[in-house]
């Protein structure tokens, strides 16, 4: 065992692996111990998640709980993991969802071994993308959670699930190819630079490479996460996706993998390339606001819910993609923030429609109304998710948004002022929908035998729905905790330029840049 | 003794004729049969050559030659017999699974 | 310009006040269900008592120059920018306080009658409850961001309140559009409030703490200010319904009544005077955007009231008022009489909250009836409910010493004498005070006066309501008198209320000019056109005749129709506004994303596919054929292989 100690977040990586592997073992009648033993170890690599947090020291900036084994050593190829500020709590969005959404796939019947398996590597791949701090290594699992969710969406999915799950991937494919072009000609430079052929992202960063190479590396990467975001205008292949997903990989969808694209933007594409990033950030702010609004009007006119949440993510992410690009503390750190708030109110919004569909076997709005009165709980908790979702003051999706707005404020106010649409537009779609499926008279027979939540439903719910309230009215926890990592990436982005000011260049405000 | 120039002219002939079996014969076994006489055209040159260097390199590598086109034709027919059974036709225009 | 120094002490106490309210609507909507109806009604009603009996301590303790503050924790915090969730009451929050927790109290009291009946009465107390915790982060926050989850959160409620009875879609409806209509308004609150936090912060004074920023704010461009307050401004014209975003609040009268009493007349749509009040220090530096509130708030006044004048729902003459009366507040806000402004907030609460309540007596009794041409000749059917409301009707024409008298010349003579007011300021709200006595008579001649028009089996259950509602009643209706007394004029026994307020709005008072013999002049003059209106109300409706129908048909019925439909000013931001943008989302929805865009995606995926086909065609699947290839593949890598020798 000396010889091969897993670190502790290698320890998290293997826990879903050696799930699936136990669950391949189990033999295929016993449905009721496939999701007893899925459910079982995504809850166990939460509760190790928990045991990480708690050794996270939130006052640092750099990575923790680095491990570092060679892997492919005659290319500089590591295995190198390690966690900071940024990543820890997309780390434990992704841990914490997970037995959330084994539990939701309940309704799941059909090959319900094979749907679990995917599941856990999925949430391997998830985790890994999240930690790896090898480019190389970062690429694999980027690439290995693309297939389990392929099948998920290709396999369980809805009438149209072949044309959404090929869309899927191929678009998110021809993204991440141009990604590994980029990282292979990042090493290969570096190697030329400095005699060392590494794939170490710590090694990376501190790259001086002249500005037209930065510019096209960071076109590869900014295409590859923007796909992946979705910034506008590559959307198009996430409502597909979302609508043929079966529940529970709409929820993964949208509250994680969509979270790898800003990820990715925060982690590699910005602080490698910080001269192309800022000089990129007018256009990416351009995108990023017009994928709010665009995302909104698109939004309200859908007929079907999960169509329109879809849509609604497009807007969030959008102001996010704003956080990001503005590069002052508040920015970043709200978007980091309002990361973690669209992936606990879009996930319980899925939760939600996911429920519903499965009594009724239809998620058009039409469908419904007057649910109020048959479903009272499920309601009300619709209502909580609901107003998260347009961002009120004391539950969590607020902070991130006035966080981001006000970063970006600084920076660019027209721009800004455009984003700020979107708290009334959400407000609109998200309150025209909701009416229509829970107010008004009940006159549909079919949802007058509708039974209220069951209790597995409720213990889904619970822990999204305290959460959402606790990261409202409590974010400094979370705050506190991403500053630092995001003080040294903005210092890194500034630093290397060697020019502290540059968000004056970039946005062409008088703005002094704040906050540090 | 007869100059390599002969040798070489003549193994050319007969792999052209083998290349030629292959690609036109519209029987699996003529062009197995080809695909021998392949074969024995390179295992000729290799001889030519092991003779006229004095080397004994290229007669190991005809004996070895000789060992892989024996599996091979034992393989091959025992596919082509097997095609045969199935399709009961060995023209090979008949056969374009490949294409899927 | 430099406020007063307050002395501030730390009173944990006061986080309690929200609190109780939060915790009592917590457990019932929990447990509300098995508590039964009564008890959470009482839970309710005793947590906002305690909240008030807090509030009246609070005052009780406060020294008017004084200031309680309590820090919660610190809720956000991101480099420089730190906000803490902390209260504090000076004396205008504790004006507030009273208002809030007092009249709420009364309204809570008086909806365990009101809604006796109905099966939400759980749900309708949890959303009371949530309400007031709102509205008291509203006034107690001591930064803007604390007001402005308080600011969100009655909004909420509001919209929940509003859509309560939700099976009838148009509540619903009007809920969504008072939600929306008020983020628009928020749009700009959160613009300005973003304006200012970084405007200040450029100086590296990151706050949006009340007191910190009136230390700052001489740090300030006027052209900043200019734009930050006329950006709050929109955010108060969307809480307090002015012109243009007045639309949701008469379609908010779909609530229950005593959330049309509570939150659309005494407290939550007030809030936006309570904000520009509590930002006095920044409004006072922009003399444009001043002159704007006044203008606004005049032409508000004015408009609202003669919308009321031929409404025929009893609560949606009531909602104009409301719109018109709060109209009144913004034009003494834009003259910069702040005190004013609060007191008419003040002495409205009451009489307006007092009308609401008598209109939903009135409803009750007649089984939700609200069109005042199927009322009339109440008077003998509801003796307790007839006599509040008249009184309330006379202390909102400013009969004289009730309390719409005092606050209403007091801004009347604001408008007229102090430096920033006009005549024309005062004319036109001179005119509303005339047409306020109009179509105030007219709807109490209406509904109480007159032969009975309801039909015969509403008839047979025309009753008295109950001792819970009629208490509040007469406790409002001494409100109304009583409450004007505290801001009596000089030539009378002066002004404790000025008094009061003095230490918060100190500076932001300029000498008037004028006598207090103008002031007396001025005041007859007022109660004359208050007579007029009195006196028309009286003959076209007081009696029977068929001047109502005469007056309609004037003018070839066109100016009648005209203020029916509100200057159709609904109709004119539909085909303006929502149509466009309904129709330009629709065509993006349908048009735009799948056809250019997943088109666009779709096309380079044909584009693959189309070539494929071309190319699969190579593909033969004959050995023979790939064997071909290969072989003059090789020939041709020979060949050029040789020639390179």
């Amino acid at each position: 065992m000396a010889a091969f100690a897993l670190g502790n977040l290698s320890l998290l990586l293997a826990i879903p692996v050696i799930g699936a592997m136990l669950l391949v073992l189990i033999p295929r009648q016993k449905s009721k111990a496939h999701f007893t033993c899925a459910l079982l170890f995504t809850s166990l690599a939460f509760l190790w998640s928990l045991t990480i947090l708690n050794q996270f020291d939130g006052a640092k900036g750099e990575m923790q709980l680095v491990e570092r084994v060679p892997w492919m050593r005659f290319y500089g190829i590591e295995y190198l993991v390690g966690i900071d500020g940024i990543s820890l709590f997309l780390v434990l969005l992704t841990t914490f969802l997970m037995p959330i959404a084994i539990l939701a796939s309940w309704s799941v019947k059909d090959k319900s071994k094979e749907y679990l398996f995917f599941m856990l590597i999925l949430e391997t791949g998830m985790l890994g993308a999240f930690v790896a701090l090898d480019l190389f290594l970062f690429y694999v699992f980027w690439e290995v959670m693309l297939i389990p969710m392929y099948f998920l969406i290709g396999v369980w999915g809805g009438p149209r699930r072949i044309y959404a799950a090929v869309k899927f991937v191929l678009y998110t494919m021809a993204g991440s190819l141009l990604m590994l072009v980029a990282i292979i000609y990042l090493a290969t430079r570096h190697a030329q630079l400095t005699q060392v052929l590494t794939f170490d992202l710590l090694q990376l960063y501190d790259l001086h490479l002249p500005f037209h190479e930065q510019a096209w590396l960071f076109l590869a990467f900014a295409l590859s996460f923007a796909i992946k975001v979705p910034v506008f205008p590559f959307h198009t292949w996430l409502p597909d996706a979302h609508v043929e997903a079966p529940t529970a990989g709409s929820v993964i969808l949208a509250a994680i993998l969509l979270k790898l694209g800003t990820y990715g933007f925060v982690r590699f594409a910005i602080p490698l390339f910080p001269a192309a990033a800022l000089a990129a950030a007018p256009v990416m702010i351009a995108l990023a606001v017009v994928g709010i609004i665009y995302g909104a009007l698109v939004a309200m006119m859908q007929a079907d819910i999960k169509k329109l949440v879809a849509y609604s993510s497009v807007s969030h992410l959008g102001l996010v993609m704003l956080g990001l690009f503005v590069f002052n503390l508040q920015g970043v750190q709200g978007g980091i923030y309002q990361m973690l708030n669209h992936g606990l109110s879009t996930g319980a919004l899925f939760l939600l429609v996911g429920m519903i569909y499965d009594r009724r076997h239809t998620r058009m709005i039409e469908d419904f109304g007057g649910l109020w009165k048959q479903l009272p709980v499920f309601s009300a908790v619709l209502l909580l998710v609901t107003f998260s979702s347009i961002g009120l003051p004391g539950l969590n999706g607020f902070v991130g948004e006035f966080l981001i707005l006000l970063g970006a404020f600084a920076v660019t106010p027209g721009w800004t002022a455009a984003a700020a649409t979107g708290m009334i537009l959400s407000a609109i779609y998200m309150l025209w929908m909701f009416r229509r499926v829970i107010f008004g008279p009940l006159t549909n027979p079919e949802n007058q035998k509708l039974k209220d939540l069951d209790r597995r439903e409720i213990l889904i719910l619970a822990p999204v729905v305290a959460l959402i309230i606790f990261m409202g009215v409590y974010p400094q926890p979370f705050l506190s905790r991403v500053k630092p990592s995001v003080d040294l990436t903005l210092k890194r982005v500034f630093a290397i330029q060697g020019m502290p000011t540059a968000v004056n260049n970039t946005a062409g405000g008088e703005a002094k840049n704040d906050g540090r | 003794m007869v100059p390599l120039d002969y040798y070489l002219i003549l193994s050319a002939v007969i792999f052209a004729i083998g290349v030629i079996g292959v690609l036109v014969r519209r029987n699996l076994i003529v062009v197995l049969m080809s695909i021998e006489l392949m074969l024995n055209a390179v295992n000729l040159t290799f001889i030519a050559f092991s003779r006229y260097l004095a080397s004994m390199q290229g007669q190991v590598v005809v004996i070895f030659v000789m060992a892989v086109a024996a599996a091979e034709a034992v393989i091959g027919l025992a596919i082509v017999i097997s095609v045969f059974r199935h399709r009961r036709t060995l023209d090979p225009q008949e056969m374009q699974l490949l294409k899927w | 310009m430099v406020a007063t120094t307050q002395a501030v002490a730390t009173v944990d106490l006061l986080r309690w006040m929200p609190l109780i309210p939060l915790l009592a609507s917590l457990i019932n909507m929990f447990f509300g269900a098995r508590l039964g109806r009564k008890t959470a009604g009482g839970l309710a009603c005793v947590a906002v008592l305690a909240s008030f009996a807090i509030a009246l301590y609070i005052f009780w303790l406060l020294p008017a120059t004084g200031m309680f503050r309590d820090t919660v924790y610190t809720w956000i915090e991101s480099g420089s920018f730190q906000v803490k969730l902390s209260f504090q009451v000076d004396a205008l929050t504790a004006v507030m306080l009273l208002v809030v927790t007092g009249i709420g109290f009364l309204i809570h009291i008086y909806s365990l009658g009101y809604m006796d009946h109905d099966e939400g009465i759980v749900r309708f107390f949890v959303y009371l409850n949530l309400f007031i915790f709102f509205m008291l982060l509203l006034v107690m926050g001591d930064n803007l961001l604390v007001l402005f989850i308080g600011w969100e959160g009655v909004g909420l409620c509001s919209y929940l309140l509003i859509g309560f009875w939700y099976h009838d879609h148009a509540n619903t409806i009007a809920g969504n559009k008072a939600f929306i209509v008020n983020r628009i308004g928020d749009f700009g609150f959160v613009l300005g409030l973003l304006l200012l936090v970084t405007e200040l912060g450029r100086q590296g004074i990151w706050t949006l703490d009340f007191m910190e920023l009136q230390q700052h704010v001489n740090l300030l461009s006027p052209e900043r200010i200019t734009l930050i307050t006329l950006l709050l401004f929109v955010g108060a014209a969307g809480k307090s319904a002015q012109i243009p975003l007045f639309v949701w609040l008469p379609d908010a009268m779909a609530g229950p009544t005593p959330v049309s009493a509570l939150i659309h007349a005494a407290t939550m749509v007030t809030a936006g005077a309570y904000m520009t009040a509590r930002l006095h220090f920044l409004f006072v530096l922009a003399p444009e955007t001043l002159s704007l509130i006044a203008t606004i708030g005049a032409a508000t006044a004015f408009f609202a009231a003669t919308v009321a004048l031929t409404q025929t729902d009893i609560k949606r003459v009531l909602a104009y008022s409301t719109v018109s009366q709060l109209g009144y507040m913004f034009v003494a806000i834009g003259i910069g009489a702040f005190s004013a402004a609060i007191f008419h907030l003040f002495t409205h609460a009451f009489f307006k909250a007092c009308l609401f309540l008598g209109s939903g007596s009135v409803i009750h009794a007649l089984d939700g009836e609200q069109d005042m041409r199927k009322m009339g000749g109440l008077k003998a059917y509801l003796p307790t409910t007839y006599w509040t409301y008249v009184i309330a009707t006379l202390a909102i024409a400013g009969a004289p010493f009730t309390a719409g008298f005092f606050s209403k010349d007091f801004i009347l003579w604001q408008a007229y004498s102090s430096p920033r007011g006009s005549t024309e300021l005062w004319f036109v709200g001179w005119l509303t005070a005339g047409l306020t006595a109009f179509y105030m008579f007219r709807q109490l001649f209406l509904v109480f006066h007159g032969e009975c028009r309801a039909d015969e089996h509403v008839k047979a259950h025309i009753h008295e309501s109950p001792v819970v509602m009629t208490v509040p009643l007469v406790v409002l209706a001494a409100g109304s008198i009583f409450a004007g007394w505290l801001g009596a004029p000089e030539y009378l026994w002066g002004s404790l209320w000025d008094h009061w307020l003095q230490p918060i709005f100190g500076g932001a008072h300029e000498a008037a000019h004028g006598s207090p013999t103008d002031e007396i002049n001025l005041t007859l003059l007022t109660l004359a056109i208050g007579g007029l209106g009195f006196l028309l109300a009286y003959f076209v409706y007081g009696r029977a005749s068929k001047l109502p129908d005469r007056l309609a048909s004037l003018a070839g019925g066109g100016p009648y129709r005209l203020l029916l439909h509100k200057y159709y000013i609904d109709e004119i931001y539909d085909v303006l506004i929502v149509r466009p943008f309904t129709y330009c989302s629709r065509w993006l929805a349908q048009v735009f994303d799948p056809g250019v865009i997943d088109g666009l995606v779709n096309a380079v995926a044909r584009g693959a596919r189309g070539f494929s086909l071309i190319w699969r065609e190579v593909q033969t699947g004959n050995v023979q054929h790939y064997l071909a290839g290969f072989l003059a593949a090789t020939l041709a890598l020979l060949a050029y292989f040789l020639k390179q020798q």
